[in-house]
């Protein structure tokens, strides 16, 4: 598996802040992660920390207040916040696609979903109308949609969340995008519903050789998904690596506690670890380490000292002053 | 209000130049309200002070004007700044009752049909719901033509057509309310309903109708104003800023124009001041639209 | 859908028949109507003698069995003053009023949307909020006011409109009809000005709220994650979907202007069945005020529906049940 891959997208510093009436918020502060081709990453967090503004980032569909204010989002070697918006537009959905959180809502009400998923090639292909009515059913049937034809004609309240999810998934993948960004995809579905979206979209994704960045709060779903995972913490990352090692021996205490708080089959648990306290307020943000208020482990040094992210080995790293159970990189 | 002058409210209200110029534009009225007799020289519903060699003068600024009369005068002699601050002071008086009236009814019957549900909430409702779909104004009028004139009887008008808005939001909010535990718990607690409306369920839907009930008053003037205007509104003798302007249009092709355009000014800055603040109240006191 | 049609046909009978008894109810209350049809020296026989003519001598139920079933005979009773059947007096001045609220609601439409949508699309910028302030003052301008202003300036100081009236008609279809003239387009041009405003200010706030309103919804941001360009997306993606509630007031917009065209018609001295209204008020010609209301409140019955109609053609999401 570890094969060097080359990086597909690689986002360098990356700093999205809002200036809203109670102050500046800091929703991504001094991000840095790469992802390979063919790569499946995890960004994992609590809600409100900032992951799904990564997404839009990367996008450039940041609304004011909002605002990327620096770092280089390099897709192929080209940074894209030195494109225009028209150039963008050529991205977005053709090179980069998105599947959003809440199925419900991501497709338009008042249009069939045949229109919605053509709109994608009328945008970016040059197929004539029968060419992309042909695709548009392929398509549909590729996500699991039965009698696709006829389904190309209904509205999305005619069809249940699971399989609007499917719709929305046909969408993101049919101009061929070589980077998809699902921010959530499953967390508004039913548990039943969940495993099988996460598994076409592991598949599509894998049989078109294309690169994923799966955004989630459940390190339960990157698991079975990703190939790396970053971890974030009020806008920060705390913690990178192969999912793994991450997994099996986690450096930083924000990971441990996340992965405490999921079942597993195999080991005896008597109970499931939560992490104490809340996300602290992004506007107010504690002195030093942003986790120390919540973390088992904290001590002088971290109420007085930001902890610098550092290498560990086999390509991961951490930002703790006191990581867990691992022999420092020399 | 050392609390009052940090809050966001307030912040926001500073920086709103609508806000601010209509709150500006409120507080003219009110103060004309207010003190009104005191600030202009001449009683217009005073006949012994008028002079009829005075009649028709235009504003002070045009060739003819007289400089004891600003806006100049009308076919007896009267000041129209002075008919315009007490036609303004009936204006205001009747929109404000009508206001309160309207919410007063309109609570009570929301409560009541949200509380009890039922017959009473389908009657009160269909009735709301046949009201609604005809305009205020043709409302107000048709009951104005069996009613004939009178300050009371615009009252009555006003509050008919008012009440429908407080109902529909007040059961709306009521239903939502008496979901919740705390007012469960009362109910199981046995607490009696009137206590538990008036402790539990009134103080939770009010704010939403300080919205509705700002903007109210600039349409009940407006109505009122129509109905005056269309004679079947206040009586002549207690002429209000719409049956002022009547009074103006019947000379309006002679030229004298001011006689109507002053009053009818004073309409639309007292209405678009509440309009204005109005607008600004509903945005801060709606989360949904930050 | 024949279901549908069924409960609605009965919803609106049963609407006009609520209608009927207030309009019925509250014309009792006003003053005795014999004295506008006897002589001021009329004796006392010969007042009890129109009484008895017009049938207000009977009880109140009885006049109002009567009043119901001469309305299912389709005899709406005569005008007291101008001793004509009451329907065709204010059928002979309806399409006056039509026409103008035709002609003020296109103006509001033509108008209010263009402006509603381009302030929900940019809320922040100046232009947008010169847009809303004026809209804000729209809503606040006495229309009356309004219209005698414009007669004042552009009628008796320039000379640019005819002040009152209705100038040259065409007869189509036996209803007269000033638009088909020149004349009849400069009589027509400032009462409907005068009209519209309200109406256009108002939708133009309700397109802006839709407008907003979309501009939040996911599917907006969705659409352009799939690179489509800002202006599609606020024209093909949000436009149809911020036009329900503009939809919604339509109908409501359209009694409006039903509403005030008696103002409007009594200032410009419309030959409509507004002004007509206004003027039976005066004269206490009871049974041509009953029409009035009947029919008016029949049109918005029927609007309403119309409404809802077009609601379903909109909207897939909604089914007529």
């Amino acid at each position: 598996m570890s094969v060097q891959k080359q990086a597909l997208l690689e986002v360098r510093d990356l700093k999205t802040r809002f200036y809203t009436f109670a102050g500046v918020v800091n929703a991504v502060d001094g991000v840095s992660f790469s992802v390979g081709r063919g790569e499946i990453l995890g960004l994992v967090g609590e809600s409100g920390g900032g992951k799904s503004v990564i997404g839009f980032s990367i996008l450039g569909l940041i609304d004011p207040p909002g605002k990327v204010d620096d770092g280089e989002i390099l897709f192929g070697g080209v940074d894209l916040r030195r494109k225009s918006e028209k150039e963008l537009q050529k991205i977005r959905g053709k090179e980069i696609a998105m599947v959003f959180q809440d199925p419900m809502t991501s497709l338009n009400p008042l249009q069939t979903v045949g229109e919605q998923i053509d709109e994608m090639l009328r945008l970016h292909s040059d197929l004539d109308g029968k060419a992309r009515r042909a695709r548009c059913i392929e398509m549909l049937s590729d996500v699991g949609i039965s009698e696709a034809e006829k389904r190309l004609n209904n509205y999305p309240h005619q069809f249940s969340g699971g399989m609007r999810q499917r719709v929305v998934i046909a969408i993101a993948m049919i101009a061929g995008p070589q980077l998809i960004i699902a921010d959530e995809p499953t967390t508004a579905l039913d548990v039943t519903i969940q495993s099988q979206i996460l598994k076409l979209m592991k598949q599509q994704v894998r049989e078109r050789e294309a690169s994923m960045i799966l955004i989630t709060h459940d390190l339960a779903v990157v698991s079975q998904m990703a190939d790396e995972i970053v971890v974030l913490y009020c806008g920060k990352i705390v913690e990178k690596g192969p999912k793994q090692d991450l997994i099996s021996k986690p450096a930083h205490p924000y990971t441990q506690g996340l992965l405490g708080s999921i079942p597993k089959l195999h080991d005896r648990q008597d109970r499931l670890t939560q992490i104490p306290g809340t996300v602290p307020d992004v506007r107010n943000l504690p002195q030093g380490c942003n986790f120390r208020e919540r973390c088992p482990f904290a001590q002088a040094r971290c109420a007085e000292e930001e902890p610098e992210q550092h290498a560990l080995d086999a390509g991961r790293s951490v930002a703790c002053h006191f990581p867990l159970e691992q022999e420092l990189a020399p | 209000m050392q609390g009052f002058l940090k809050s966001e409210f307030f912040f926001n209200y500073r920086r709103s130049a609508s806000a601010i110029i209509g709150s500006a534009l409120m507080l003219v009225f009110a103060i004309y309200v207010a003190f009104g007799p005191w600030l202009v020289a001449q009683n217009p519903h005073d006949i012994a002070s008028l002079e009829l060699l005075d009649s028709f003068k235009p504003p002070a600024w045009l060739e003819g004007g007289d400089p004891r009369y600003l806006l100049g005068t009308d076919g007896q002699g009267r000041d129209i700044l002075a008919s315009v601050v007490y036609g303004a002071r009936i204006s205001v008086m009747i929109g404000v009752t009508a206001m309160l009236c309207s919410c007063l009814i309109g609570t009570v019957l929301g409560l009541l049909a949200g509380f009890y549900r039922g017959v009473i909430d389908s009657f009160i409702m269909r009735i709301a719901d046949i009201q609604l779909s005809f305009p205020s104004i043709l409302i107000a009028l048709f009951l104005m033509s069996a009613v004939g004139t009178g300050i009371d009887k615009v009252l009555i008008a006003l509050t008919a057509v008012g009440w429908v808005v407080y109902a529909r939001t007040v059961r709306g909010s009521t239903l939502s309310e008496i979901e919740k535990e705390y007012v469960q718990a009362a109910r199981v607690a046995g607490l009696p309903d009137r206590k538990i409306i008036l402790k539990h369920v009134l103080p939770n839907v009010l704010t939403p109708l300080i919205v509705i009930a700002t903007i109210q008053v600039g349409t009940f003037v407006l109505i009122e104003a129509s109905l005056s205007f269309l004679g079947v509104g206040v009586p002549i003798t207690q002429p209000s800023l719409g049956l002022l302007v009547k009074n103006g249009f019947d000379v309006l092709f002679s030229g004298l124009w001011w006689t109507s355009a002053f009053p009818g000014l004073a309409i639309m800055m007292l209405v678009f001041g509440i309009n204005l603040f109005g607008d600004f109240l509903r945005d801060e006191l709606n989360p949904r639209l930050k | 859908m024949l279901g549908y049609l069924t409960k609605r046909l009965i919803q609106m009978t049963v609407v006009l028949w609520v209608v009927s008894l207030i309009v019925f109810m509250m014309m009792s209350f006003t003053g005795d109507p014999v004295f506008m049809v006897v002589p001021i020296d009329a004796t006392d026989a010969e007042i009890a003698q129109a009484r008895r003519i017009l049938g207000l001598d009977q009880s109140l139920f009885v006049q109002y069995v009567k009043f119901l079933t001469s309305i299912f005979e389709g005899d709406f009773g005569r005008s007291y003053v101008f001793r004509q059947p009451a329907l065709d007096l204010i059928l002979q001045r309806m399409p006056a009023t039509l026409e103008m609220v035709l002609v003020a609601m296109a103006l509001a439409v033509v108008i209010s949307i263009p402006l509603g949508v381009y302030a929900g699309a940019h809320p922040g910028s100046r232009i947008s909020k010169t847009i809303m302030a004026g809209s804000l003052f729209g809503i606040s301008l006495p229309g009356f006011w309004v219209g005698m202003m414009l007669i004042y300036l552009l009628a008796v100081q320039w000379g640019w409109f005819p002040s009152s009236g209705r100038g040259d008609t065409v007869e189509v279809f036996g209803m007269r009809v000033s638009l088909l003239t020149a004349d009849g387009w400069t009589h027509i041009i400032l009462p409907a000005v005068t009209l519209s405003l309200g109406t256009m200010a108002i939708l133009l706030r309700i397109t802006r709220a839709g407008m907003m309103e979309v501009g939040r919804q996911d599917y907006m941001k969705f659409a352009r994650a799939k690179g489509v360009a800002p202006r599609d997306v606020l024209f093909r993606h949000g436009l149809k979907n911020s036009l329900i509630p503009v939809v919604t007031i339509f109908g409501l917009q359209i009694g409006d202007l039903i509403a005030f065209a008696t103002i409007t018609e009594t200032i410009f001295s419309w030959p409509g069945m507004g002004k007509l209204l206004i003027d039976s008020i005066y004269r206490a010609d009871r049974p041509v005020i009953v029409v009035y209301l009947m029919l008016v409140a029949l049109i918005f019955v029927v609007i309403n529906f119309l409404v809802d109609l077009l609601y379903t053609l909109i909207d897939p999401r909604i089914t007529l049940k």
